[in-house]
């Protein structure tokens, strides 16, 4: 299957020589007008789309302001340049956050300032790298704008502040505008308005899907623990990734969150109408289908008439509940006015750890020496808690309470500075496997290093998108794909539930069992 | 790109799966299977099966905690684990079965 090279591993992370063009593609699939007119976009590319595409660009610098400024303010310093994962692996110069925003910028300056405006004119425009819209741009835009994952690694870097990810948002909203989206990220959010969730989970499967957890969960510690849908009246409504209901090991973090609930002693439920704490409209980057999608969890709390909402797993949509929700979907003067509005179930579980209110036994999770990756959202546009660097602080906090065995990948690779897991920013689908897996060098290099000079064993993550990523790309990279878990399903191995029967009562019961 | 089943042309999408589900049949999997360049065993066909009878209830591919579940419940304890299932399927149980099964690939963060 796989027709490309993965990159080399190296005891560093290397700046690459160049190779020009070597990522040059046809880019990934593109979306079908099934995919593309219910989110409001035409079927394909219109007639006049350049034309179409340079006016919707207009829009965009008018009613982004930041962009605006982004267009006019790069220097060129070159600080950006080696920044990026992905032209860390791949060694394409376009992949250099200044190389991949100038795609864009060199058609704004052609047709919104006043000195490309006068130079065309002249036929002079390339005097200031001015160029027009054309369907080689439009191509290099489809390939290499899904080249970016809006992870917004360089925009620390740069002197200016220039946020790549709105460059690569702007671009793809232009291009899905005049007809030409992505097939992945637009199929899913269609699916999120047919069904509720990106993965197309119907409201029966996922209540079967649930009662099945309850299950196990009850069949390993003894304990009755409930994952309730769509029950009225309750505290909080739980809104989590669709994959936490389907894949591994996201599943076990979500049998962790029912965990934590239940010791908390609060009322809880999910929706089966705001199934899916993922937003794709972020990184498609229309505001319109943002808000849309982001209205559901909204409808859901008020139908359901909860107290709290708080959110699973999920590095964007932390990102959009934490800094846009209110104005997204708000406000939400009907919660409860006492807790962060949403809270995150980090934010949750480090709450009720400092007040001593669960125990636990970390030496369930003595056969691992664990590692944390830092998701980018939620590292680089979200906090957790209400000091800065929370969004750091008390994932590790959790992990440290639930394991004895933890040690932090090199220093420039997380926190801030984190690198991205290859996957994120809507490019978590198959036709890009060889962006996914030479993206992930950076981080696959600093895990490496761990693995081999600590002996940690695991990595874990608190992104639906990450860990998916991980376990696909790890075997590439001589590592194995069950090394990725989730942080709550850290929590679940070493919390120990009120009446749950440990492994030491069962050995004391056979014992009395085999005197008697 | 179509599938050329007995003469039958079945039409299909960039990776492969089927476009239509009513279009599946056991000798449609085995070409889709081919076109893989893998090997339909008994094996193969008992989880197979399993998807097509739990898509045609839920209308949605099974999630593999349920699949693994529902395998070891069915055929044993030594095969209800995932390792296995990435044995018969290395492409991953969810995405490489379900196109066998002919049922559409599941989306999303997965």
């Amino acid at each position: 299957m796989a027709d490309f090279e993965t990159p080399e591993v190296r005891e560093h992370i290397h700046i690459p020589k160049l190779q020009p063009g070597v990522m040059e593609s046809s880019g990934p699939f593109i979306a079908k007008p099934d995919h593309q007119e219910p989110l409001g976009f035409p079927g394909e590319l219109v007639d006049n789309w350049e034309q179409k595409a340079i006016d919707a660009m207009g829009e965009a610098v008018k009613k982004y302001r930041g962009l605006a400024v982004f267009m006019d303010s790069c220097v060129k310093c070159g600080a950006c340049t080696d920044k990026c994962h992905y032209y860390l692996g791949s060694t394409d110069p376009k992949n250099m956050p200044v190389a991949r925003q100038d795609l864009f910028r060199s058609v704004y300056r052609k047709y919104h300032t006043p000195a490309g405006k006068f130079l065309s004119k002249l036929g002079l425009e390339w005097l200031i790298g001015a160029k027009s819209m054309t369907k080689e741009v439009l191509d290099d835009w489809h390939n290499y704008y899904h080249q970016c994952s809006e992870c917004r690694r360089c925009s620390v870097y740069c002197p200016y502040g220039i946020d790549t990810a709105e460059v690569t948002m702007a671009a793809r909203d232009v291009m899905a505008q005049v007809g030409q989206g992505q097939k992945y990220s637009n199929e899913i959010i269609g699916k999120v308005y047919k069904i509720g969730n990106n993965l197309g989970l119907p409201e029966p499967a996922l209540a079967d899907t649930l009662e099945g957890l309850e299950e196990d969960i009850e069949d390993e510690t003894g304990v009755k623990v409930e994952l309730p849908l769509d029950r009225k009246g309750v505290d909080i409504l739980l809104v989590t990734p669709s994959a936490d209901f389907f894949a591994e090991p996201h599943v076990d973090g979500l049998m962790g969150y029912a965990k934590v609930f239940h010791e908390a002693g609060v009322t809880w439920t999910l929706s089966s109408k705001a199934s899916e704490a993922a937003n794709f409209g972020l990184f498609i980057g229309n505001y319109e289908n943002m808000r849309k999608i982001s209205l559901r969890i909204r409808e859901a709390a008020l139908e359901l008439g909860v107290k709290r909402i708080v959110f699973g797993e999920c590095g964007h949509a932390w990102r959009v509940a934490y800094s846009f929700l209110n104005t997204l979907a708000g406000p939400f003067d009907f919660l409860d006015q006492n807790y962060p509005i949403p809270q995150h179930i980090c934010e949750f579980t480090h709450d009720l750890i400092q007040q001593d209110k669960l125990k636990f036994d970390p030496s369930e999770n003595d056969w691992m020496t664990l590692t944390f990756h830092d998701s980018c959202n939620v590292a680089r546009a979200s906090r957790m808690g209400d000091e800065p660097g929370g969004q750091f602080r008390i994932p590790r906090e959790i992990i440290k309470t639930v394991c004895n065995n933890y040690v932090d990948m090199a220093p420039e690779t997380i926190g801030e500075g984190t690198y991205c897991c290859g996957g994120g920013g809507g490019l978590l689908t198959d036709d890009l496997m060889s962006v996914r897996v030479k993206g992930a060098l950076p981080r696959m290099t600093a895990l490496t290093n761990v693995v081999q000079d600590e002996g940690v064993t695991h990595m874990a993550a608190i992104c639906a998108i990450c860990k998916s990523q991980f376990t696909k790309v790890l075997p590439y990279y001589n590592l194995g794909m069950d090394m990725v878990v989730s942080v709550h399903q850290l929590v679940s191995n070493a919390l120990i539930l009120t009446g749950q029967e440990t492994d030491e009562e069962d050995e004391e019961q056979t014992a009395e069992a085999a005197t008697e | 790109m179509p599938l050329e089943v007995n003469g039958k042309s079945y039409e299909t999408d960039e990776e492969g799966y089927l476009a239509n589900l009513n279009d599946w049949s056991p000798e449609v999997a085995e070409a889709l299977a081919k076109a893989d360049d893998a090997e339909l065993t008994e094996n193969h066909w008992e989880v197979i099966n399993f998807l097509r009878e739990y898509y045609e209830e839920y209308q949605i591919a099974p999630a593999v905690r349920v699949l693994t579940k529902a395998i070891g419940k069915k055929l044993g304890k030594d095969k209800g684990n995932s390792k296995y299932l990435y044995e018969l399927f290395p492409y991953g149980p969810a995405k490489q079965a379900c196109k066998y099964a002919g049922l559409p690939k599941p989306t999303g963060c997965v």
